[in-house]
């Protein structure tokens, strides 16, 4: 009997701090998926976030650096630019790159670095305890929006990827979930593309992944997922928002 | 013959593989209790097994193993 699914190699053995049924774990094994395909695990370098995250040094086997809270983006610039060879990631969650780190993203994005973005949306503050995200659906309630997340007072969740992709300067912008396995498989292709895009030296490729947070929803995992489908996807449609070299290839 | 391994001490228990197996042939072991404190999923029935690691797909954890 061959092995058709294992543990990848560029994860470590640490077990995963996640909450029971937190897809931060699928999402981090598919970025050690498309590390260890491309074979890039050697000369990759991953930059962790501020947040449920924070401790994605200890997960993943590659080089990792942490960074101060949003600015993943402007460090992993700096890496890029003095390692060029190496292949240079981001990993961060809503609170992290659609807050406090919005600037350093819209410039990253603006100015077309070639890194990779691997943009964790679960619509809410995980590892602070639940507080309304940048995010957060209308209505939907959290430890800072008890009655519902009020569009009046506290305005519009930012849809980023349809944000970033108004600009001229990102090559690749798609939105993945991974609610279920047809969605699993598909995040998995988008974010190896956004891998390989920096591989051929393409330019600022961003995978925005929407996910779940049963622990902060007061959800159960398989409640929690359901949640993704009904009212995240509704809200924040999947779908590739730009892909520069697909429509070359077009034209 | 597929086969499909669990790292009982690294499971937490979340119930996605069993959602996401297509046979129902994936229960939390309810009696069970691992190291991390949570009841861990486990295979009922390892004949009856496709080998389509969907399980594994779903798993934050990395617990599953799937042979064929």
């Amino acid at each position: 009997m061959a092995i058709v699914f294992k543990k990848p190699h560029a994860l470590t053995d640490a077990p995963f701090h996640y909450c029971p049924g937190c897809t931060h774990g699928i999402i981090h094994r598919l970025v050690a998926e498309a590390i260890d395909e491309l074979g890039c695990e050697g000369n990759a370098i991953g930059v962790a976030p501020v947040g449920c995250a924070v401790m994605a040094y200890d997960y993943f086997a590659c080089d990792m650096v942490e960074a101060a809270h949003g600015r993943a983006p402007a460090i992993a610039t700096g890496l890029k630019r003095t390692f060029p060879e190496n292949v240079i990631f981001t990993y961060q969650g809503d609170g992290d790159l659609a807050s406090i780190g919005m600037a350093e993203t819209v410039h990253a994005a603006a100015r077309n670095e070639n890194i990779t973005v691997i943009f964790v949306n679960n619509a809410i503050y995980g590892m602070t305890g639940g507080q309304m995200a940048p995010t957060s659906l209308p209505g939907q309630i959290t430890q800072t929006s008890p009655y519902g997340r009020d569009v009046n007072t506290v305005g519009y969740p930012i849809k980023v990827s349809e944000m970033l992709s108004t600009l001229d300067g990102p090559e690749f912008i798609q939105r993945v979930a991974v609610n279920n396995v047809k969605n699993v498989l598909a995040a998995k292709k988008a974010i190896k593309k956004a891998f390989q895009n920096q591989i051929e030296g393409k330019g600022f490729s961003l995978v925005e992944v929407v996910s779940s947070c049963p622990t902060n929803w007061g959800l159960t995992p398989q409640k929690a997922l359901e949640w993704v489908e009904e009212k995240m996807i509704p809200y924040y449609p999947l779908g590739v928002y730009k892909d520069r070299s697909a429509k070359k290839e077009e034209k | 013959m597929a086969k499909v391994t669990f790292d009982s001490d690294l499971c937490k228990g979340c119930g996605l593989c069993v959602d996401a197996c297509p046979k129902g042939i994936i229960a939390i072991a309810k009696g069970k209790i691992n190291k991390k404190g949570h009841s861990p999923a486990e295979i009922t029935d390892q004949e009856k097994c496709i080998g389509c690691a969907f399980c594994a797909t779903m798993c934050p954890d990395c617990v599953i193993t799937v042979e064929k």
